[in-house]
C-alpha cells in the first residue's frame, strides 16, 4: 500500500470534502483549521506531494513542514468521496517514509526518532524511569491474564501518569489478573510508522513481539488507543518468527466495559455534566465509538451531552503524529486543541471525558491556555469510573 | 433454438381456463377466456397480450403447468408488445449484461446464490449459514435473468441463461442454495419449459433454512408473532414450495395470519405495474395489500424477495408493520439481530 | 517585491500571507485543464477594510489581485495570469440572516457547506440554491460565476437570487449594490433602482471584490423526493423538459446521458426533484409528473423508473457527491465540462456532438444538463475525464472541450464560466458595441488594470 502511493497520488481531485464532517457544519480537518491556507488541507498535501514527486517544487522545510502537520486523524477517509479514500493516509505516510529515506525531515520528527532509538521514548527521558509511575504494581508473569501495556505517554507523561495509575488501580480493584513490563517495556511505535520512519517501526515491532511471545501474552489490554491501534493493525504483519503466536489487544475502555457488565466494578453517584472526545485511534480507525459511552453512561448522575461533532465527526485533538511532542499545531487560538475544548465547554459541560493520553494531555494543556480552568475539566474515563467507585 | 415446451391439446381440452378466469386483473368469463386464450396459442393480436399486467400468476393457476405466462410472453415479443416502456427495458437489459465481473466466496460444491441482489451479503450471515458463509457467488454473471418476463424479453433469457448455468456449473457447484426465489423458479420452472438442464441441484433456500433450523431446534425461542407474508411474482412458478413458509413458522412460533391477499388471492408488490401501467393501478394493488396486512392485525411484513422489499418496505413502515426478510425473520428467532433494516428517511433538504 | 510582502503582513498579520513555493504552486493551479500561473503572494484577509487596503497597496505597486473563493470552476478562473495577490477569502466568513425578508448577508468567504448547515440547524424551513459543485465552493464566487444549484430551474441562475453586495472597487472604494446603498434591507440588488450588480456579476473579479452578498432564501418543505424519467430518444427531450416544466411543480430536473454504467447506455435519464409538507402534496407533484408524460408513457417512448430507497440518499445529496466523482472514472483525478447555456431544443445537436467528441479523442464522457428558469434555456455539459498523470488525456480532454465550446457558441449557446481562451471566443462573436462597452467599463472601473488581468479582457 504505501509503496503504491506514487502511482496513485495524483488522483486527488482537490475538492475538498476531505475538510467537513457529514454535516458540512465545520472544518474538521486539524492541519486545514490551523493554518488555513489550501497547502495545509489533504488536497494540498497530495498535490504537493505530487509535485515533490514530479520534481515540480523542490524539497523545502515547509513543504515537510505541511506533510508533517497531518495528525493522520482519518477524517479524510471518512469523508473523501472517491474509491480510493480508504488509501489517503497511507499515502502520506508513504510520502513520509520517502522522505524520511532522504533524511529530509524537520528537524523536530528527526529528534523524535532519535529520541524513541536511544531512549525507548520520544520524551527522551531515562529507560530506567519508565515504571517511575506503578508504585508497586506488579510485573507481568507468564500465566497473568492481561499485560497492561502502558505506553509512553502513560510512563512519562505527567498527565498520562495519573491516568496509568488510574487504570492500574481500577484494574486491581476490580481483581483483573495483569502485569506490567516496567522498564523493559519498549515503545509502541505508531508514531514512528505514521511519521514514516519503517526501520525504526519494524524494530520496534519485532522487538516487542519477541518479547510477548518469551512471556507467553495472551491478552494485551493497551492505556493509549494508539498502542491498541498499531498492534491490532501493523503488528501482525511482523515475522514469520510470530507467525504461530497469537494475542488479543484491548483498549482499556473495553475491557472497563465488560467488568462493569459483569459487576466486578460497581458504581456509586457521581452527578456531573460530562462530553465525551473520540479519539481518532479508537474512533475512525477501529470503530469503537460505543463501549466509553456505555461506561459513563453506567454511572448514576453522570449525564453525557454529545458535542456536535462526535463519533466518526470527532474532532482530533492535534496530538496524533507524534504532535503530542512536536506541536507542529501549536500556537493560537485555532489549534485543534483550543478548538476542541471551546467545543466542550459550549456544551454545557464540566467534565471533558477522553480515552487516550494524547488527548488528555493536549487538551489539559489548551484549557489553560482558553483560560477555562474553573469551568472545565479534563479526566480520563478510568479516572471518572475510580471517582464513582461504591465504596467497599 | 430453444422452444417452449407448450402443449395446446392441454389448452383444447381444459374447460375452466383458470389461467385467465382467475387473473386479478383482467376479467374474463370462462366463455371469453376460452375466445382469448385461443387468439394467444395462434399468435393472433388478443387484449390479454396488451393488458397482462406480467404479475406471473397464471403459472400458478394452470393446472397442467402448460406455462401460460411463458406463452403470453413470447407472443407480447413477438408481436412488439412492451409491456414496459421501452427505454425501461433497454435499461434493465444493459443493467444485468454479463461482463466478465463477479465475485465468488471459497466456492465448494454446496454454494449459496446472491443473484445479482446485494442485499443477500447482508442476510447471508450468522448461525444460520455458518457452514458456508464463505461459499457463494454473486454477479451478473450468475442472474438468473427472469427478470425478463416482465419486458416480454424471453429472447434475453434464452440467451442468456445456458451461459449462466454454465458459469454457475464452472465454479464446481453441484448443490445451489437460491437465495433469490426467483433463481429457484428459472432452475425448476423456467429452464425445464425450454429443455434446458440444469447440471447442479437447485435448492430453495426455505428448504436450506428449515433443515437448519431443525439442527438447531434447541436455540430456538418462538416468537409468538403474527405475520403476514408477502408472496412475490416468482412464488408463483413454484407453488410446490410455500409449505416451507408454514414448516418454517411452525418451528420458530409465528403465524401466517388468514387473509386476503395470500396462497393463490396474493398480491405482488406491484412495482412492475407501476413501471408498466402506471401509478394508479399500482397503488390501488399495494393499497389494497396494505390494508389487508392492517386488518389483520399483524406485527411484521415478511418478505420473500429483496426487489419486493425494496419496492414496499417504506409503505408498510408508514403502515406501522415492521418489514422483515423471512432470513432474518429466522435470525430472530435464534436470538440474532435483523441485519436487512429499513432505509433511513431519505428527506435531505 | 518584499515591500509588498511585509506591508501585506502589516495589513493581514503574518500568518496570513505566504509567498513561500507551496503556496504559490497550489494556488497558482486548479483541478481543471488550464495552465498553471503562480502569484507572487496568497493573502487571507478578515475584514472588509483589509481587503481595501490590499485593493490600494496593489494600486500603488501596481500588482495584480485575484480574488478567490475554493477555486472549483475547473476554467481557470482564479489562476493569476500574470503573477500578482490571490486574495484568498475564506477568513470571511461572517452570516447573517433576515429570517422575515428572507435573505442572508454572507461574507465573501462563507461556504455553501457553512450556509447549508447553518441554516439547517437554525431556520430550517429556509433555503438557499445549493450547486453541485463540493460544497467548500463559496456562496459569492458561485453567484459571481452566475452558478446554477438545486433552485435553478424555479428561480433562474443563482446570481439571479442575489439580493444585494458590498464591493471593494478596484481603486479601493467600498460600496453597496442594490437595496442595501439606500436601506438597511438586502431585499434586491438592483430593483427598483438602476441595477448595478451588474458591473459585478460575471466578471470574475475584474470589476472589484465582493466582500459581502445578500442571497435569497426560498422556503424549505419538510420533505423532498426523486423521480427518474427514462427515454430513449433524445429528440423528445426537449419537449419532456417543456411538460415538466409547464407543471410549475418541479424543484429541479436534470438530464443525465453516458456510455457506462452499462445500464446508461443509449438512454437519458432525467431526475425530476419535487417537495413538499405533505405527502397529499407530493402525491400531486408526482402526479401531476406522470400526467404530463402521458403521452410518451402510452406510446412506450418513455416512462418512470422505480429508485430503490436504498439509492435515494444519493440521489437527494445536496450537494451530489455523484458529480465529483466522476472525477476518478479514469483513476486519473480530473475531469473537465464546458458547460454552455443552450437552448433546449438544441438538446439533441449538443449530445450528438458530445458523443462524435468524445469518439474523436478517445475520451469517457458524461453529460449532465440543468434546465434554467423554468425551460427558458439549460446548461448542457460536456463532461470529459482525463489522467492527471497523462498529459496526453489532458491534451485531449483540452481540445475536445475547446471544440466543444465553439460547437456550442455555432449553435446559439454561450458558454458558461469560460476560460480566457473562451472568454475570447465570446468576445469575437460579441455586439461589437457591447464589447466596447464591456471596455469601458473595465477601464472606467480599474484604470491601472489590477483586477485579475486576463480575463474579459477585449484586446
Amino acid at each position: 500500500m504505501i509503496q503504491d502511493y506514487a502511482s496513485q497520488i495524483h488522483r486527488c481531485f482537490r475538492c475538498g470534502y476531505c475538510k467537513f464532517p457529514t454535516d458540512y457544519s465545520s472544518i474538521n480537518c486539524p492541519s486545514y483549521r490551523r493554518f488555513r491556507f489550501e497547502s495545509y488541507s489533504t488536497g494540498g498535501r497530495l498535490w504537493l506531494t505530487y509535485a515533490w514527486l514530479k520534481n515540480e517544487i523542490e524539497w523545502s522545510e515547509h513543504l515537510a513542514n505541511i506533510l508533517y502537520a497531518c495528525t493522520t486523524c482519518k477524517n479524510c477517509v471518512e469523508q473523501c468521496p472517491m474509491k480510493f479514500s480508504t488509501d489517503i493516509v497511507d499515502w502520506i505516510v508513504g510520502a513520509r517514509s520517502d522522505m524520511v529515506e532522504k533524511g529530509r525531515i524537520p528537524p523536530q520528527v528527526a529528534r523524535f526518532f532519535e529520541a524513541v532509538h536511544g531512549y525507548g521514548n520520544p520524551l527522551k527521558l531515562l529507560r530506567s524511569d519508565r515504571a517511575a509511575w506503578a508504585d508497586g504494581t506488579k510485573k507481568y508473569e507468564p500465566g497473568d491474564e492481561y499485560l497492561f501495556y502502558v505506553g509512553c505517554l502513560g510512563s512519562y507523561d505527567e498527565n498520562g501518569q495519573r491516568m496509568a495509575k488510574s487504570l492500574a488501580d481500577l484494574l486491581s480493584a476490580a481483581g483483573v489478573s495483569f502485569g506490567i513490563l516496567g522498564n523493559e517495556e519498549e515503545c509502541c511505535g505508531n508514531e514512528v510508522y505514521m511519521l514514516g520512519e519503517m526501520g525504526l517501526f519494524q524494530t520496534l515491532a519485532e522487538k516487542n513481539n519477541q518479547q510477548f511471545k518469551d512471556l507467553s501474552v495472551r491478552n494485551i489490554v493497551t492505556l493509549s488507543p494508539h498502542a491498541y491501534n498499531t498492534m491490532k493493525t501493523n503488528y501482525p504483519q511482523f515475522g514469520a518468527d510470530f507467525a504461530d503466536y497469537h494475542y488479543t489487544v484491548y483498549h482499556y475502555t473495553q475491557l472497563l466495559y465488560g467488568l462493569i457488565k459483569e459487576n466486578k466494578i460497581r458504581l456509586a453517584n457521581n452527578k456531573a455534566k460530562v462530553t465525551y472526545q473520540d479519539p481518532c485511534f479508537l474512533g475512525r480507525y477501529n470503530q469503537i465509538y460505543d463501549e466509553p459511552r456505555q461506561i459513563l453512561q453506567s454511572i448514576p448522575g453522570i449525564e453525557l451531552i454529545e458535542m456536535e461533532r462526535n463519533r466518526e465527526d470527532s474532532f482530533c485533538c492535534g496530538g496524533g503524529s507524534g504532535n503530542f511532542i512536536m506541536d507542529l499545531l501549536a500556537g493560537g487560538k485555532d489549534s485543534p486543541s483550543r478548538v476542541r475544548v471551546r467545543e466542550a465547554h459550549d456544551t454545557g459541560a464540566e467534565v471533558l471525558a477522553v480515552a487516550c493520553p494524547s488527548c488528555l494531555t493536549m487538551f489539559t494543556d489548551a484549557i489553560k491556555a482558553e483560560d477555562l480552568d474553573d469551568k472545565l475539566v479534563v479526566k480520563d474515563i478510568s479516572q471518572i469510573v475510580n471517582e464513582s467507585l461504591a465504596s467497599k | 433454438m430453444l422452444e417452449l415446451k407448450f402443449d395446446k391439446t392441454k389448452c383444447a381440452d381444459c374447460k375452466a381456463v383458470s389461467c385467465l378466469v382467475k387473473c386479478q386483473y383482467m376479467d374474463f368469463d370462462r366463455d371469453k377466456a376460452k375466445v382469448e386464450w385461443q387468439k394467444v396459442i395462434n399468435g393472433e393480436d388478443s387484449v390479454v397480450l396488451h393488458d397482462c399486467v406480467t404479475c406471473y400468476s397464471c403459472e400458478e393457476y394452470c393446472p397442467f403447468g402448460n406455462h401460460p405466462f411463458y406463452l403470453i410472453v413470447e407472443r407480447q415479443e413477438e408481436k412488439g408488445i412492451l409491456p414496459a416502456p421501452r427505454p425501461i427495458t433497454t435499461m434493465s437489459i444493459n443493467q444485468c449484461q454479463p461482463i466478465g465481473r463477479f465475485t465468488v466466496g471459497k466456492v465448494e460444491e454446496k454454494a449459496m446464490s446472491f443473484c445479482f441482489l446485494p442485499q443477500f451479503t447482508l442476510l447471508a450471515g450468522g448461525k444460520l449459514f455458518e457452514e458456508i458463509a464463505w461459499s457463494s457467488i454473486f454477479g451478473q454473471e450468475f442472474f438468473c435473468n427472469a427478470m425478463y418476463l416482465h419486458f416480454a424479453r424471453m429472447s434475453v433469457i434464452k440467451d442468456r441463461l445456458p451461459k449462466i448455468i454454465e458459469n454457475i456449473a464452472k465454479q464446481g457447484i453441484k448443490e445451489l442454495i437460491c437465495l433469490h426465489d426467483e433463481c429457484y423458479g428459472t432452475f425448476t420452472s423456467l429452464a425445464p419449459a425450454y429443455g434446458i438442464e440444469i447440471p447442479f441441484k437447485p435448492i430453495h433456500y426455505y428448504e436450506y433454512l428449515y433443515d437448519k433450523l431443525k439442527q438447531l431446534k434447541d436455540e430456538i425461542q418462538p416468537l409468538n408473532v403474527k405475520v403476514a407474508y408477502f408472496r412475490n411474482c416468482s412464488a408463483r412458478l413454484i407453488p410446490e414450495t410455500d409449505h416451507f413458509v408454514d414448516d418454517i413458522f411452525g418451528l420458530i412460533g409465528v403465524d401466517r395470519v388468514k387473509r386476503e391477499y395470500d396462497h393463490e388471492n396474493a398480491l405482488c408488490c406491484a412495482e412492475t405495474i407501476r413501471m408498466s401501467k402506471g401509478p394508479e393501478l399500482a397503488d390501488d394493488v399495494q393499497k389494497r395489500n396494505l390494508d389487508d396486512m392492517l386488518k389483520a392485525g399483524v406485527e411484521y411484513c415478511v418478505f420473500n424477495c429483496p426487489a419486493c422489499w425494496d419496492s414496499l418496505v417504506e409503505k408498510v413502515v408508514r403502515t406501522g408493520i415492521k418489514p422483515i426478510h423471512m432470513i432474518d425473520l429466522c435470525k430472530l428467532a435464534i436470538g440474532e439481530e435483523q441485519a436487512l433494516k429499513p432505509p433511513e428517511p431519505a428527506l435531505e433538504v | 517585491m518584499s515591500d509588498i510582502y511585509e506591508a501585506l503582513q502589516t495589513i493581514v498579520g503574518k500568518d496570513y500571507v505566504s509567498n513561500q513555493a507551496e503556496e504559490r504552486y497550489f494556488y497558482g493551479r486548479d483541478p481543471g485543464l488550464m495552465p498553471p500561473h503562480e502569484p507572487d503572494y496568497v493573502v487571507m484577509p478578515r475584514t472588509t477594510e483589509e481587503v481595501q487596503e490590499i485593493v490600494r497597496l496593489a494600486n500603488k505597486e501596481k500588482v495584480a489581485v485575484v480574488p478567490k473563493g475554493a477555486g472549483l470552476s475547473l476554467t481557470g478562473l482564479v489562476i493569476p495570469q500574470i503573477g500578482g495577490i490571490v486574495l484568498d477569502m475564506k477568513r470571511m466568513e461572517g452570516m447573517e440572516v433576515n429570517e422575515p425578508a428572507r435573505y442572508v448577508i454572507v461574507e465573501g468567504g462563507v461556504t455553501h457547506a457553512a450556509l447549508k448547515s447553518h441554516l439547517i440547524k437554525h431556520y430550517p424551513h429556509l433555503r438557499h440554491s445549493i450547486p453541485d459543485s463540493p460544497p467548500i465552493a463559496t456562496v459569492v464566487a458561485n453567484a459571481v460565476i452566475h452558478g446554477q444549484g438545486r433552485l435553478t430551474q424555479q428561480r433562474g441562475f443563482n446570481s439571479d437570487m442575489v439580493s444585494g453586495l458590498e464591493v471593494v472597487l478596484p481603486t479601493g472604494e467600498v460600496c453597496r449594490i442594490g437595496s442595501c446603498a439606500v436601506s438597511s434591507y438586502w431585499f434586491s440588488k438592483g430593483p427598483p433602482m438602476p441595477d448595478l450588480s451588474g458591473l459585478f456579476l460575471g466578471w470574475f473579479g475584474t470589476t472589484g471584490v465582493i466582500t459581502r452578498l445578500g442571497m435569497k432564501l426560498y422556503p424549505c418543505k419538510k420533505m423532498r423526493d426523486v423521480m427518474t424519467y427514462i427515454t430513449d430518444r433524445v429528440e423528445l427531450v426537449p419537449d419532456i423538459i417543456r411538460k415538466l416544466a409547464h407543471t410549475e411543480m418541479m424543484e429541479d430536473i436534470v438530464v443525465s446521458c453516458a456510455p457506462l454504467p452499462l445500464r446508461f447506455k443509449g438512454v437519458f435519464s432525467m431526475l425530476v426533484y419535487i417537495t413538499g409538507d405533505t405527502d397529499e402534496e407530493l402525491e400531486f407533484k408526482r402526479k401531476m409528473a406522470w400526467d404530463t408524460l402521458r403521452e410518451y408513457f402510452d406510446s412506450r417512448d418513455g416512462g418512470f423508473m422505480s429508485v430503490s430507497p436504498y439509492m435515494k440518499p444519493a440521489l437527494l445529496a445536496m450537494p451530489s457527491k455523484d458529480t465529483t466523482r466522476f472525477a476518478d472514472v479514469s483513476k486519473g483525478g480530473g475531469f473537465e465540462y464546458s458547460g454552455p447555456i443552450a437552448p433546449i431544443e438544441k438538446y439533441p445537436q449538443y449530445v450528438k456532438k458530445l458523443e462524435e467528441l468524445a469518439l474523436k479523442y478517445n475520451l469517457f464522457y458524461s453529460s449532465a444538463g440543468r434546465v434554467i428558469d423554468g425551460g427558458h434555456s439549460m446548461m448542457f455539459s460536456f463532461s470529459y475525464t482525463f489522467n492527471r498523470a497523462d498529459p496526453d488525456t489532458m491534451n485531449r480532454a483540452k481540445t475536445a472541450l475547446d471544440e466543444a465550446a465553439e460547437f456550442a457558441l455555432d449553435e446559439g449557446g454561450v458558454i458558461w464560466k469560460p476560460n480566457i481562451n473562451e472568454q475570447r471566443m465570446v468576445m469575437e462573436r460579441m455586439d461589437p458595441n457591447t464589447l466596447k462597452l464591456l471596455g469601458k467599463i473595465k477601464q472606467l472601473l480599474d484604470p491601472n488594470g489590477i483586477m485579475n488581468p486576463g480575463n474579459w479582457e477585449a484586446k
